[in-house]
């Protein structure tokens, strides 16, 4: 393995930034407003890149990044570049709207299937979506084993040695055979910042683009078509309690925090 | 008649909650839809766990086998893939849970089964079956259809539903594991404890919880000072813990500590609900975020819509002004 390095396919997508956004529901019904939101690299997704480029930089080989979504997922492929990722792919087609994770794990599955790997890696869930079946349905689809949630990653002959997150602060270690589909947790290692130097090198490689008759598949695997769940509307959460809100200048409001805090005794 | 299978998860001798909240939904799915509920249990020596788990359903059906001690995918997977091809159950529940991400969808994919995970809510009508599932943080939720099939899994959400003990009197049924093979590409190891840590933040009164609101590690003291002057301590949201701003005895949430405090103040926290089950059930709870439509408003007493960093000096020193009236 250290003589050859470590051939890994890494699997990103591009999402929007909600936490802190405004977000509206389309006229669909069935979909949030896009328009003047700021799409990112997925969290866990850029962590499992991270690890990528550590593994390359011990034992040698390349990264693979790839995603499946717009053209403006380059920004997210771009970024992957130049943070240490040798080559990129994006896979875009009209019919891919609608995928779930299912259907997106099909179209992965086909694109990468030909290439050498030794390690695909992926983020454990996706921000927007969450669906959190991405990494291991194509793991189950290349017939190579997986473990999700992986907080830690060591490389042996052949096995990769992972703790996987469980609840409560415990972690479970397990070991796979490779190739496997390792799924990423955030707090994995620390992600670099990208260099201005690494973002303009980054500008001159390649990105490959490809459809769904270059992958091999039909319009009925990909879309809604090829989904297992369709979205059939979207709303609001019920909201079972809601605070109260307080409002006034902040030293009103502090003051009518120390308020109830001291009415309940705590102070 | 239709069955509704309901795996049951257990680690290091405990049956785990996520398993009595999905019998409560399944045994409501029963009756709206006239079917039986069965819970699956798969261990080593688990004659103790089935029949507690007796109670709660119409069959336990109990595979024991020592490959099937710790929690393996792949051992799992092969057991009910077995299990569902000899009894075509109409819905499997898994939880979603490290354990049930780990199995769910692989299993599903393998059985050519459709799979709807983090689901909220189930409902079966005339044409198939929906789900009610939550996306971007918690902020929508959506109602799905999932395609049609023999057999529908899903995956639930820990504590959607709430755990209740219906006293039925199941049947126990033992069947023999199919497990002939040895389990080559996947092997437990062992469980790796969390490092001890600092501080007990389950044994505060107060807390006063940090999120990426915070913007810069270097604005950390200040909260720190604002929970030392109240008498509490300070605690916080993962991305903290991730970027390494705080130790991870300090997270709320499910991968974090459960915490009940008398008070718990959250600044800058959006209100995940990987956060939100760490600290929902504490006494009385402040939330200050500027945005008016984070989730954590809808699990809070009082709620502050405003930038944290102005609210942070006045409540130092309205809080100092008080103490120092006291002493
Ligand atoms: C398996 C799993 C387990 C997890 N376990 C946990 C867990 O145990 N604990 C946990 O916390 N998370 C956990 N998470 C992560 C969780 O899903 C969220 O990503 C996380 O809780 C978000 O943290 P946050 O609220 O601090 O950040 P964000 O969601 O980014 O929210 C930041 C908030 O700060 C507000 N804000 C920004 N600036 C200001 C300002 N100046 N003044 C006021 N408000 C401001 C924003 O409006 C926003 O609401 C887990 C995730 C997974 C997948």
């Amino acid at each position: 393995m250290a003589e050859r390095g470590l051939n890994i396919i890494v699997c990103v997508k591009h999402v929007p930034e909600t936490a802190e956004a405004e977000i509206k529901i389309d006229s669909t019904g069935k979909a949030i407003e896009k328009a003047g939101l700021v799409f990112d690299i997925n969290e866990c997704d850029d962590y499992a890149l991270e690890e990528a480029v550590r593994v390359k930089e011990k034992f040698g080989g390349s990264v693979i990044a790839v995603t499946v979504g717009p053209e403006d997922a380059d920004s997210t492929l771009r970024k992957c570049l130049a943070r240490g990722a040798d080559k990129a792919i994006r896979l875009t087609d009209a019919t891919f709207g609608g995928s779930d994770g299912y259907a997106i794990a099909k179209i992965l599955h086909n694109a990468i299937k030909g290439l050498p790997f030794d390690l695909v890696l992926t983020g454990a869930l996706a921000g927007d979506d969450g669906c959190t079946m991405v990494g291991p349905i194509l793991a189950e689809l290349l017939r190579i084993p997986h473990a999700t949630m992986v907080k830690k990653i060591e490389l042996g002959e052949g096995v990769a040695k992972v703790n996987r997150e469980l609840e409560g602060g415990l972690e479970e270690a397990v070991e796979v055979e490779l190739p496997a589909v390792l799924t990423v947790q955030t707090g994995i290692n620390e992600p670099r910042y990208v260099s201005i130097l690494g973002i303009r090198k980054a500008m001159k490689k390649e990105i490959k683009v490809l459809g769904l008759a270059d992958i091999g598949l039909s319009e009925n695997d990909v879309g809604e078509a090829g989904s297992w769940i369709k979205i059939e509307s979207m709303f609001v959460p019920p909201v079972e309690k809601q605070a109260e809100f307080i409002k006034g200048t902040p030293e009103e409001i502090a003051a009518k925090i120390v308020e109830i805090i001291k009415s309940r005794g705590l102070i | 008649m239709a069955e509704i299978f309901v795996l049951a998860e257990h680690r290091q001798g405990r049956i785990r909650d996520i398993t009595f909240e999905m019998l409560t939904k399944g045994k409501k799915l029963t009756e709206q839809i006239n079917a039986d509920l069965t819970v699956v249990l798969l261990g080593k020596e688990a004659k103790e766990h089935a029949r507690t788990l007796s109670e709660y359903a119409k069959k336990v059906l109990l595979i024991e086998d020592t490959k099937l001690e710790n929690f393996n995918s792949e051992a799992y997977q092969r057991v009910l893939s077995n299990l569902i091809n000899e009894h075509k159950p109409l819905l499997l529940m898994i939880g979603h849970t490290s354990f049930g991400v780990d199995l769910a969808p692989s299993l599903a994919a393998s059985l050519k089964l459709p799979l709807a995970t983090d689901c909220i809510d189930l409902e079966f009508d005339d044409e198939t079956f929906l789900v009610t599932r939550q996306m971007y943080g918690g902020k929508v939720n959506v109602r799905a259809r999932v395609r049609k099939a023999e057999s529908y899994v899903v995956t639930i959400r820990q504590a959607a539903f709430e755990a209740q003990k219906p006293a039925m009197n199941g049947e126990i049924i033992e069947k023999p594991s199919s497990l002939a093979e040895e389990i080559t590409k996947k092997r437990f190891i062992g469980y790796v404890l969390p490092p001890p840590g600092g501080v007990d933040i389950t044994a505060a009164d107060m807390l006063i919880g940090i999120g990426r609101g915070i913007k810069d590690e270097n604005n950390i003291p200040t909260v720190e000072e604002l929970a030392k002057s109240l008498g509490g301590v300070l605690a916080c949201s993962r991305p903290i813990v991730d970027k390494g701003w705080l130790p991870s005895d300090r997270q709320v949430g499910s991968s974090g500590k459960t915490v009940k405090p008398k008070l718990y103040i959250a600044f800058g926290i959006s209100g995940a609900f990987q956060h939100v089950l760490g600290m929902k059930n504490s006494d009385l709870i402040i939330a200050i975020n500027k945005d008016p439509n984070a989730p954590i408003f809808s699990f809070s007493d009082y709620g502050v819509v405003e930038d944290m960093f102005k609210i942070l000096s006045p409540l130092q020193s309205k809080i100092c002004e008080l103490k120092g009236q006291k002493t």
